[in-house]
């Protein structure tokens, strides 16, 4: 039999389970990633990872944790792989536990669980405050395992730059740039699995790693990869400002106790620590009684938006609220947070144990990325999966903290044996393809790149950037006007017009990664726009998704997924029913038990 | 540039591995809570120096800005660290940066630390677990070992132990305080310990643990304060018990 080929790109969470489960099952596969896999954003993860393994007592189920997820997000996610992800994640805890993950423990020497956001059970497994990186580092090491038995090829430090897909429609491998000698090179494949992660840098800063995009779903949405619920941004209601980038703030801050407040007198002067405890307005425990600060997402960051821009209550008038510790003994912040408050400290020079945090929300996430189907993580390109955070399914119009490990690693796991068995069965694989279709790709992306370093202007590829995430944090975040959506959509165009006329103040030929930049800037600016025409277009709120002219949610015109296509060079939008057929929709609130 | 607080920076540049390295200066406006990558950003926005020459943007690596993904380690007024965290307002002007010394420069402030993965490859840096389908639970792990491991397994892999290591030169292959100390990692683990022997037989031998001259320099280097001069003896403890019980049974 022919021994398939199978080409993983991007490896963070997803992308080193998808190749662990590849190379398990004796295929060769090679793995693409800007920067050395252990480097990879799911590091950036903090709180902990979601599984239903009532280890305390409470009673709770799989599918509880299902229902939590379907209902956090608004009943606007597909029902049956989420509840496959709430089955399959007590194996996955165990999974990581095996490969050594140094998960808190009981006294007993069982995992220790904490609560999280939109739960009223402790299900959340957590290393620390660092569980992301925890869990990463665990695949990591795994992959390098498999990577010295000769089962994988890393390449690091390439960046994924298009796909190859034949005359027929069918993927058969991708195009890649060498980010040191920039060559730009094809590589055949059976079947490519696409786990490339967020989009933070579309809205200039956010919580999101530099490598965060979303360059290469916007490519692939330019060949023909469709791309649903773009529209669904996630707003983070805790982190630091900065001007490189909103540090978060984990959510299991709040999760082992701490609460945000602001001080009742908008024109309190006193230090937060001396504030009498009824001068304190805990607004999240006030508004949202039986959830209290572990509200989801998307209702703690309206709230915190509410305070700073309608009550006009943000500290010293300014945007930003109090997260607060202070009164959780030392010794369980060590134990416990002390990852993210090592942060604090480090980037704002003060210990959070003693004095209240100061926090903003921050674009975190996006729910939306490219469409799959809700069996295998199969694109509607023949040869295409995707999983993690780059692909649509999973958390509907907002996800709950601490179920993004888990998709990832659930979605990463059952694409590699898809990609295999599609691989496998293929009629005619990628070693059989006219190597015309992948010299006329290399071609193209070749000459994308000559026309990017010869262009001549006055235009700045940062300035442009920057431009953008003004654009995109004002209009298509926490609050969305039509108009205002009108506007960033004409803006973005304008932007688009300028990056024509951009001047690259490096055109050399070594490890020039203006011409990276540029190329992903060029990126940004379509799936910006597929996100604000998305946003545009839902005349609703749902989840994160929020317009004050429709306040409510509307189930009898918009329970649907937004499915955009590119069709002659432009976006057009599409919808599709939800697969409901397990929960149905019910009204959603969190100011009263469900 | 106009009036205003400015913040000058002198960067050590290098075109390629094959050129040879040159300084060039710049001036940058100052604002509240700066860092060192937002004066690579300002650079690469406006690539100007200060005086007055136009130039390429810096190349330099960076990724999570929270010192989580050891991307961004270079050295800066004389000092391995992490370019993040490196807040301008605390630092002595002009600021100076370069790139890690103990690795191959690629372009500017880009270094290859592939010597690093490799290390850890050659020591089985990991759980040989059977596979990834469904076998149980792992084995029950004391809180008081889970809390000498933990920060064991926050090494971001920065190479800033290797850099300030007076053992980690050209005549010398010392893989580094990081990579010891993760065999300590390994070795601690109910299943990780099952093989410590191999890993213990990975670190004897050329670059291997009897190269650590005990200068201590890494523990202070370490971004995460991770207790790198323990994990040195534990693992010079347990290869000379190795090797005297390999001699013993002979």
């Amino acid at each position: 039999m022919r021994q398939p080929k199978i080409i993983v790109v991007g490896g963070g969470l997803a992308g080193l389970m998808a190749t662990i489960r590849v190379a398990e099952a004796g295929v060769p596969v090679e793995l693409f990633s800007i920067v050395p896999v252990k480097r990879s954003h799911s590091v950036c993860a903090q709180g902990g990872i979601n599984a239903a393994k009532n280890q305390k007592g409470e009673g709770d189920t799989t599918q509880k944790h299902f229902d939590d997820t379907i209902y956090g997000g608004d009943f606007l996610a597909d029902q049956p792989l989420v509840k496959r992800m709430c089955e399959a994640a007590p194996g996955i805890i165990d999974l990581l536990d095996r490969m050594g993950v140094m998960f808190n423990r009981t006294p007993e020497g069982l995992l220790d669980y904490r609560r999280f956001g939109g739960t009223l059970y402790h299900r959340t497994a957590f290393a620390g405050a660092t569980t992301g990186q925890q869990l990463l580092y665990a695949l990591d090491e795994q992959v390098r395992r498999h990577e010295s038995e000769g089962r994988v090829t890393k390449r690091e430090g390439w960046t994924f730059l298009s796909a190859v897909i034949d005359d027929a429609g069918i993927g058969r491998g991708i195009c890649a740039m060498d980010l040191r000698s920039m060559e730009v090179k094809t590589f055949p494949a059976d079947a490519v699995i696409f786990c490339t992660g967020g989009i933070g840098a579309i809205f200039g800063r956010s919580t999101n790693s530099v490598v965060c995009t979303g360059s290469a779903q916007s490519a692939l949405f330019q060949q023909g990869v469709d791309y649903a619920n773009g529209e669904f941004i996630q707003v983070h209601p805790t982190a630091i400002p900065g001007e490189d980038k909103l540090r978060l703030m984990s959510e299991s801050a709040r999760g082992e106790g701490g609460r945000v407040w602001v001080p009742r007198n908008p024109a309190e002067k006193r230090a937060a620590k001396s504030i009498p405890e009824a001068e304190r307005f805990y607004f999240l425990e006030e508004w949202y009684p039986k959830y209290g600060n572990l509200v989801p997402r998307d209702i703690a960051t309206r709230a915190i938006h509410r305070i700073v821009y309608q009550e006009k209550l943000g500290i010293g008038g300014q945007a930003a609220v109090y997260l607060d510790v202070t009164h959780i003994p030392r010794e369980t912040l060590d134990r416990k947070l002390e990852g993210i408050l090592e942060i604090y400290e480090k980037f704002l020079g003060v210990d959070p144990r003693e004095e209240p945090m100061k926090v903003f929300p921050a674009m975190h996430y996006t729910m939306g990325g490219l469409w799959v189907n809700d069996q295998d993580q199969a694109t509607n390109v023949p040869g295409i999966y995707a999983a993690g955070e780059c692909e649509y399914q999973y958390h509907g119009a907002n996800r709950l903290g601490a179920n993004s490990l888990v998709s990832c690693i659930f979605g990463g796991g059952i694409a590699g044996p898809a990609a295999v068995k599609y691989a496998r069965n293929v009629e005619k694989g990628a070693d059989a393809t006219d190597s015309g279709v992948f010299a006329r790709e290399q071609k193209r992306q070749q000459e994308m790149n000559q026309a990017l370093l010869s262009q001549q202007g006055s235009e700045n590829p940062i300035t442009i950037w920057k431009e953008l995430g003004e654009i995109m944090t004002e209009h298509v975040t926490v609050t969305r006007i039509n108009k205002g959506l009108e506007n960033a959509n004409a803006k973005i165009n304008d932007l688009q017009a300028r990056y024509r006329k951009m001047n690259l103040s490096d055109r050399t030929h070594w490890s020039n990664q203006t011409l990276n930049f540029a190329r992903e800037l060029g990126n940004m600016l379509v799936l910006a726009r597929v996100i604000t025409v998305g946003a545009l277009c839902r005349n609703e709120s749902r989840g994160a998704h929020y317009k004050p002219d429709f306040p409510e949610r509307d189930d009898a015109n918009w329970l649907k997924t937004t499915r955009a296509k590119w069709v002659n060079n432009d976006i057009q939008l599409t919808y599709e029913p939800v697969d409901i057929s397990q929960i149905p929709p019910r009204p959603r609130r969190y100011d009263a038990a469900k | 540039m106009a009036e205003g607080k400015q913040v000058i920076v002198k960067v050590k540049r290098q075109a390629s591995p094959k050129e040879a390295a040159r300084w060039e200066e710049f001036a940058l406006p100052w604002r509240p809570s700066m860092n060192v990558i937002i004066c690579l950003r300002d650079i690469a926005e406006n690539p100007v120096t200060r005086q007055g020459k136009q130039t390429n943007p810096v190349s330099y690596d960076s990724n999570c800005l929270e010192e989580v993904c050891g991307s961004c380690a270079m050295v800066i007024n004389g000092k391995a660290r992490m370019a993040c965290s490196a807040l301008v307002d605390q630092l002595e002007q002009p600021i100076r940066i370069e790139p890690l010394s103990k690795f191959p420069v690629i372009r500017d402030l880009t270094v290859d630390r592939q010597f690093m993965f490799d290390s850890l490859k050659r020591v089985k840096a990991w759980i040989p677990i059977d596979g990834t389908y469904n076998l149980g639970e792992g084995p029950r792990v004391a809180p008081e070992v889970q809390e000498k491991a933990y920060p064991l397994s926050r090494c971001i892999t920065c190479g800033n132990c290797l850099e300030v290591c007076p053992q980690v030169n050209e005549n010398n292959n010392f893989m580094g305080a990081a990579i010891f100390s993760q065999v300590r990692l390994f070795n601690m683990h109910p299943t990780g310990a099952m093989h410590a022997k191999e890993r213990i037989q990975a670190v004897m031998g050329r670059g291997g643990i009897e190269d650590c001259a005990n200068a201590q320099n890494c523990v202070k280097a370490c971004p995460k304060e991770i207790p790198l001069t323990e994990s040195l003896a534990e693992i010079n403890r347990q290869a000379w018990k190795q090797a005297l019980f390999g001699w013993l049974v002979g």
